[in-house]
């Protein structure tokens, strides 16, 4: 277990550093020289122009602006924005970061807590009108563009029944609509996955023996199909956070919610290439890192990963 | 692929169909796909859509991108779905939409299809070092968030459908490679390899002409389920200004346009989104079915 904690913990890291390398060598072929983002408008002599290269290290070979990029981040220091001026990237991800996870931690909580025990009864009632109904819906949840359902629900709740607010994050009303957005995709995944792993359980020879042994259906269903089933439907959530993400960046700009996806967009527009370098960075980190998390976890609850 | 379905019919039906001509793979897939009813209805919405989008300009009843009534007219007889904001015809822009979401989905799929399996094939079957080091590549590419790398890469360049279809296809061929790697790993070591190598098959070919036939299966349906999220990826790029620019008509685009008119004309916005959501599904069907045709071990 050790030897295969080593290893994976290697390759995220070696991932990780391909990622910050890629992200920085994108970011250089990004239309329009740095120091004439960064001085604007401003009159300025050449002699300036030096300093402020020497500064960032711009005169230097682009590897060595890597690392002095990439030495900063180790310290926390991500380097600030040019849009607002001097202002530390950290500071605008530290304002933003915790609106974006509330929102994404409740549209998780939310689908499973609708969509795992949908999954499950579609597979206990097989073929019936209910197992028919939620994976014909799942199967729209998974073609709706998540944007089109959010556009659909500001129209409905917001413009016609004046219900809820369609954007902005000020009551706990501004969450409904930008987590509904989000967990109707995940719903329809999870839905489907549930049902799939369920309906397989079911067909094991200890459901089986569970049956013969007179326990009732709802017993064996609760105590021994769900469990087993269950299995595979948390640790595919440890997969989808990259997805969860992206989904975030269009909800966010669609709901003016003012999180990292919204930043993100902001920063790519204004061409403040300093924030989108860093959060593309921590985003891709956040997914090595649950992925990680997501197979370690696997490989402790299922011995058969471990051996091989 | 032969061993693979015949574990999922009787014996008697194996031992007959062993030995058979390879025509009869194909009508023993088809003979699968025919089952399963709603695969049948997307393959044939696909089929439907493909038509649409070749013979557009003598489908859609009016011009695209000109002005012929005034702005935001509801639908009525004379427009079926109503004018936009400009005042051009909405059923006629659905119509020549069809081309762009289509030409994305298809063409960023093929090119991260040739992309994919290259990768995973030399993956897998040279090993090692070589194995180790794409594979990294892989898993770095999987783990950007996608739409953030589309959204970057897509404003770095100038916004055009070609830009929107190579910045899609360099970006999503990771599953297929590890697709492809996993089962070329797995083919290594089985006899009829060998034996190519044995009588001095050179790699490509072993490659190409023994490996990759036993890999395709579940290639085209991982790709054929795919082409909905890329065509959801295009409308989402278009959407946020980043995709296939004006006048031509995107779905995403078409959208976006409405979104400012909502509250009083929200035709312009719920047209577009059922077309997207129709397209994928017919995409997202056909995928289901073809994993059941070709693909039995991969079934729900």
């Amino acid at each position: 277990m050790l030897r295969y904690i080593t290893i994976r913990l290697l390759q995220g890291v070696v991932v990780i550093f391909l990622v910050s390398i890629t992200s920085f060598i994108i970011m250089q072929l990004a239309p329009g020289d740095p120091v004439d983002i960064l001085i604007g408008e401003q009159q300025i002599t050449p002699e300036q122009i030096a300093a402020i290269e020497r500064k960032w290290g711009l005169d230097r070979p682009w590897y060595v602006q890597y690392f002095t990029w990439l030495g900063n981040v180790f310290t926390g220091d991500f380097g600030t924005s040019v849009v607002r001026t001097g202002q530390p990237v950290r500071e605008m991800i530290f304002e933003a970061a915790p609106q974006t996870i509330k929102l994404n931690l409740l549209s998780l909580i939310v689908s499973m807590l609708i969509a795992i025990p949908i999954g499950v009864l579609a597979a206990v009632k097989r073929y019936s009108l209910f197992d028919y109904g939620s994976m014909v819906g799942a199967t729209l949840g998974i073609a709706l563009p998540n944007y089109w359902i959010g556009l659909m629900l500001i129209i409905v709740f917001s413009l016609k029944l004046g219900w809820l607010p369609p954007y902005g994050s000020g009551s706990w009303k501004s969450y409904i609509l930008p987590v509904a957005v989000l967990a109707s995709q995940e719903m329809a995944i999870l839905a489907r996955l549930s049902r799939g792993t369920t309906s397989e359980a079911l067909s094991q020879d200890y459901v089986t023996t569970a049956r013969a042994k007179g326990l009732r259906d709802r017993t064996v269903v609760t105590r021994h199909v769900v469990r087993n089933a269950l299995l595979p439907v948390v640790t595919m959530i440890g997969y989808r956070i990259a997805f969860l993400l992206s989904g975030t960046i269009v909800v966010e700009t669609i709901f003016a919610w003012p999180g990292i996806g919204q930043l993100f967009f902001n920063s790519i527009d204004r061409m403040d290439y300093q924030v989108v370098q860093a959060i593309v960075l921590l985003l891709a980190t956040l997914v090595v890192v649950a992925n990680l998390v997501t197979d370690l976890v696997y490989a402790y609850i299922d011995p058969r990963i471990r051996v091989r | 692929m032969s061993i693979q379905a015949a574990t999922e019919e009787t014996p008697a039906q194996a031992i007959l169909e062993t030995g058979t001509a390879r025509r009869s793979e194909w009508s023993r897939v088809w003979r699968r796909f025919k089952r399963y009813k709603p695969g049948l209805a997307g393959a044939t919405l696909v089929i439907a859509l493909i038509l649409i989008a070749i013979f557009a300009p003598l489908i859609a009843p009016y011009s695209p991108t000109e002005k012929v009534g005034r702005r935001a007219t509801p639908p009525s007889a004379e427009f079926w779905l109503g004018l936009d904001e400009i005042g051009r015809d909405v059923l006629s822009r659905l119509i020549f939409g069809t081309r762009v979401a289509l030409i994305v989905g298809i063409g960023a799929m093929a090119i991260a299809l040739i992309i994919g399996v290259t990768i995973g094939a030399v993956a897998g079957y040279f090993g090692g070092t070589v194995d180790l080091a794409l594979s990294r590549v892989i898993d770095a590419l999987m783990a950007f968030p996608l739409l953030a790398l589309l959204i970057t890469l897509s404003a770095l360049f100038e916004p055009h459908l070609r830009t929107v279809v190579i910045v899609i296809g360099v970006t999503v061929w990771a599953s297929y490679a590890r697709v492809v790697r996993a089962e070329v790993l797995s083919l290594r070591e089985r006899d009829y390899v060998i034996a190519a190598r044995a009588i001095g098959a050179r790699s490509p070919r072993i490659i190409a002409r023994h490996m990759l036939p036993n890999v395709i299966g579940p290639v085209i349906v991982l790709a054929s389920l795919d082409v909905g999220s890329i065509i959801i990826l295009e409308s989402a790029l278009s959407f946020l200004g980043l995709g296939v620019q004006p006048p031509t008509p995107s779905w995403g685009g078409m959208l976006s346009a409405g979104r400012s008119l909502m509250r009083n004309a929200p035709h312009i916005a719920i047209a577009p989104g059922v077309a997207i959501t129709l397209t994928v599904l017919a995409f997202n069907l056909m995928g289901d079915g073809l994993r059941d045709a070709l693909d039995p071990r991969q079934r729900e």
